[in-house]
């Protein structure tokens, strides 16, 4: 480590490399695999890794357009993708906001502001966070199924009791922003104070411009957590028109069904957006973690 | 904060009349939920709104607005329906026993048979958008209806309409007519009996008394409340059924029926080994792959970095689904490969050892670069200068990692890997895109499978056959509620003790 042969140092790079080129390979090959197939003729075509004869069927039939073969056969699309994208980014945008707004107050008040029994109610929400929804299942849609015989509007198959359940989902992140509000000076609303500010206005005029960064970060968490969502999702949402993208991409693969080539398509299409949006996100999302684990 | 108070005086008014205004709607919302039959539901909004205007209609309460929204939003969304699946495990809820006991009655009591004794001719009349139906021989009259969904119309004595729809007109309304239901004066059902008449119906259940009904053959029903049925006088019962508090007697299946409680055990081991060995992989290969890129030698660093968190970023419903297609027994790429490499076509999803091997490599796939990152930065808090002096002692690079290295980053790794670890133990997606817990066990009662893990086994009791066994849902709930809970226990410890350490040695 200190001082080493250049021989030596030589064939320990060539391992390094070679060793996470192969592991590369490996872990790399369903995504080149989906790629090939997505430009591969019909739903159970096998082949080499660059197709034969491409064809941009599949990928016509993603994007919601009518496909004309060279036979002459038009072939409709099996599914509305686009629209479940666009199901999807709407719940997730709206839910996202909605975390967005209850975690940032209850970071501030968790942070700030004196009230009785604060460190039980923190540790609480720490018990409660390991909590998954998943338990909640049976009662989340009983409890909808009933309120869905009151207005339709909070029943099964509608975007507004998603959204509520998904509101479940600000413990953690009322954790990640109470972690910044911590690092803040509190100098800076002692001087708050000697203006005259209430705790509402301090909130609101030196907090808040403070947080937008870490407000970004979450939303973007928050956003991503709820696309991915598919156990809460699968349950209260059942009809075809208002599936979100997660609920919906399954029906590709139906053992009765089978659209390989469509999938492979739909996937690129839908998956492609968000993995950007983590990617970018994604040191601020491991820092996060870090943080709020440690911290306490 | 006497400034704020004597401004809020001021102000108190605008505020006052806007909680009043929330609370209004939020009282209607209760007393709405209340008259529908959902007393429970109703209350937790009457709970809400007192809360609310507690606290933020009284100035002593002024810094408890600001946390009010999150605590209420956690015991709404997250507490109460974890108790609320936990005791619909103590009740028989299910497909058969779906409805409330009035909703039960009024099911059967609106059952019932056309008597076709009484039928009579029948005609109609257009009346604007709307239909009148005239029933000649007994001179009686509908109200307009529709005729366009379910409905029930009152019939009154009157002349015969002028106009009346001829036969043909008539037939092609038969669809509106059968779902039609006309009340005599006297109170009688009349129902279409057929294209050219109307009868009366005669209910197949009347209510004879409080908890009895008397079936039109004379068979008297009692009502069981204690296992959620109807029942003749031999003890047949008859459904539909409704919802009873029914005690231990999911966990008595559980704990005693051999077609259930074998695979719930097989379920529940399966279910640690699985979170675990996940853990361990994602552990392992996230910190050799992380030990890697740390080394000061290795170039190209950030863009291996980026290629080897791809799984991690491609959202895990995509993924997962894509080695559901790779895998697959007759066109999954993987056994394309295998088959001209080695002569092999592997069961994947009919075998239960290359199942579960399946489940924790694609998992392992997943899981791995979320382990790497955490790794990454736990390696550069590991001081230089202790791994200097242990290498000029003449230590192994591999010893220097195992005795200096792996010491110090495990401490402050654990609240992650115990979450983690929680995390996989309720990893209902990954089983449910991939395999829906197959292969079945055979011999059993209930859908289990056996890469079932307890969350899946509970979504397919719940959701995923036609029983919609919540109750006995619900008592596996619990039983994942009491493994969660000691994890999450052990999670805060870890926690506080990693806390502690970094307190007690500023890095």
């Amino acid at each position: 480590m200190i001082v080493e042969r250049p021989r030596d140092l030589l064939i320990k790079k060539i391992l390094a490399h070679g060793f996470l080129l192969v592991f590369l390979a490996l872990i790399l090959f369903p995504f080149l695999m989906v790629l090939s197939i997505s430009f591969r003729q019909g739903n159970f075509a096998v082949g080499s890794l660059i197709p034969e004869n491409p064809t941009l069927e599949h990928w016509v039939l993603a994007f919601g357009f009518d496909y004309t073969r060279a036979n002459g056969d038009v072939v409709s699309p099996p599914y509305p993708v686009l629209l479940w994208m666009w199901n999807s980014i709407k719940v997730s945008v709206i839910a996202g906001l909605g975390v967005l707004a209850i975690a940032t107050i209850s970071a501030y008040s968790f942070s700030r502001i004196r009230i009785r029994g604060k460190g039980a109610m923190l540790d609480a929400l720490f018990l409660i966070q390991m909590f998954p929804t998943t338990l909640a299942l049976v009662a989340i849609f009983a409890i909808f199924d009933a309120l869905g015989g009151v207005t339709p509007i909070l029943g099964l198959n509608s975007h507004v009791a998603l959204i509520l359940i998904y509101l479940s989902g600000v413990t953690l992140h009322i954790w990640t922003i109470k972690g910044y509000f911590d690092s803040i000076d509190r100098a800076l609303d002692n001087a708050a104070a000697i203006d005259g500010a209430t705790p509402w206005q301090t909130f609101r005029h030196v907090f808040l411009p403070l947080a937008v960064p870490i407000m970004a970060v979450v939303f973007v968490l928050a956003f991503i957590g709820f696309i991915n969502d598919y156990p809460i999702a699968s349950v209260l949402i059942r009809s075809e028109s208002q599936m979100t993208l997660a609920v919906g991409a399954r029906l590709y693969l139906n053992e009765f069904r089978y659209l390989w080539g469509n999938f492979a398509a739909a996937a690129i299409l839908s998956g492609l957006p968000i993995t950007i949006v983590f990617l970018i996100a994604q040191r601020y999302l491991v820092r996060g973690l870090g943080d709020g684990a440690v911290k306490g | 904060m006497t400034t704020g108070a004597g401004r809020s005086r001021s102000r108190a008014w605008p505020r006052l009349l806007a909680v009043a205004i929330v609370a209004l709607i939020l009282l209607w919302g209760a007393f709405t939920l209340y008259a529908a039959g959902q007393p429970l539901l109703g209350a937790i909004i009457l709970g809400l709104t007192t809360g609310f205007v507690v606290i933020f209609g009284s100035d002593r309460f002024y810094g408890s607005r600001f946390i009010f929204p999150g605590i209420a939003a956690v015991l709404v969304f997250i507490a109460f329906p974890v108790i609320y699946t936990i005791y619909i495990g103590f009740t028989n809820y299910s497909s058969s026993n779906l409805l409330t006991y009035p909703r039960a009655v009024e099911v059967l009591t609106a059952r019932g048979t056309v008597d076709q004794s009484t039928e009579q001719p029948f005609a109609v009349a257009r009346d604007g958008d709307e239909y009148r139906i005239w029933l000649p021989e007994s001179g009686l009259l509908s109200d307009p209806v529709p005729l366009t969904e379910e409905g029930t119309a009152a019939l009154s004595p009157a002349d015969a309409p002028e106009a009346l729809l001829d036969r043909r007109e008539a037939v092609a309304l038969r669809e509106g007519l059968a779902r039609l239901t006309l009340e005599t004066p006297e109170g009688q059902l009349i129902r279409n009996a057929g294209l050219r008449s109307f009868a009366l119906v005669v209910p197949d259940y009347v209510q004879t008394g409080p908890d009895q009904l008397t079936r039109s053959d004379g068979t008297v029903l009692t009502a069981d409340h204690r296992a959620g049925f109807f029942r003749t006088e031999d003890g047949v019962a008859v459904p539909p059924g409704w919802r009873v508090n029914v005690g231990l007697a999911n966990f008595e299946r559980i704990f005693t029926s051999q077609g259930i409680r074998g695979p719930t055990v097989e379920i529940f081991v399966w279910t640690f080994v699985f979170a675990g060995l996940s853990v361990l992989l994602c552990f392992s290969v996230g910190l050799l792959l992380a030990v890697i890129l740390q080394w000061q030698h290795l170039r190209y660093k950030p863009v291996y970095r980026v290629l080897l968190i791809l799984p991690y970023a491609v959202p895990s419903f995509i993924s997962i689904l894509v080695f559901r297609g790779l895998f697959n027994q007759n066109f999954g790429e993987i056994n394309l490969i295998l088959d001209a490499l080695f002569g092999l076509r592997p069961n994947w999803f009919t075998d239960a050892t290359l199942a579960r091997t399946m489940v924790v490599v694609v998992n392992t796939w997943l899981g791995y670069p979320y382990m790497m990152l955490l790794a990454m930065g736990f390696l550069q808090s590991v001081p230089e200068d202790h791994k200097k002096a242990a290498v000029l002692e003449g230590a192994s690079s591999v010893r220097v990692f195992f005795t200096i290295t792996l010491p110090q980053i495990i401490p402050p790794f654990l609240p992650l890997l115990i979450a983690a670890f929680a995390f996989n133990f309720n990893n209902l997606v990954l089983i449910f895109l991939l395999t829906r817990g197959l292969p079945d066990i055979p011999g059993t009662v209930i859908p289990a499978g056996r890469t079932d893990i307890l969350a899946s086994f509970t979504y397919r009791l719940a959701f995923d056959n036609a029983g919609q066994q919540f109750g006995l849902a619900g008592a596996i709930t619990l039983l994942i509620f009491v493994v969660v809970a000691v994890i999450s226990y052990a999670n805060f410890v870890a926690m506080r003790r990693a806390a502690a350490r970094r307190a007690g040695r500023p890095l």
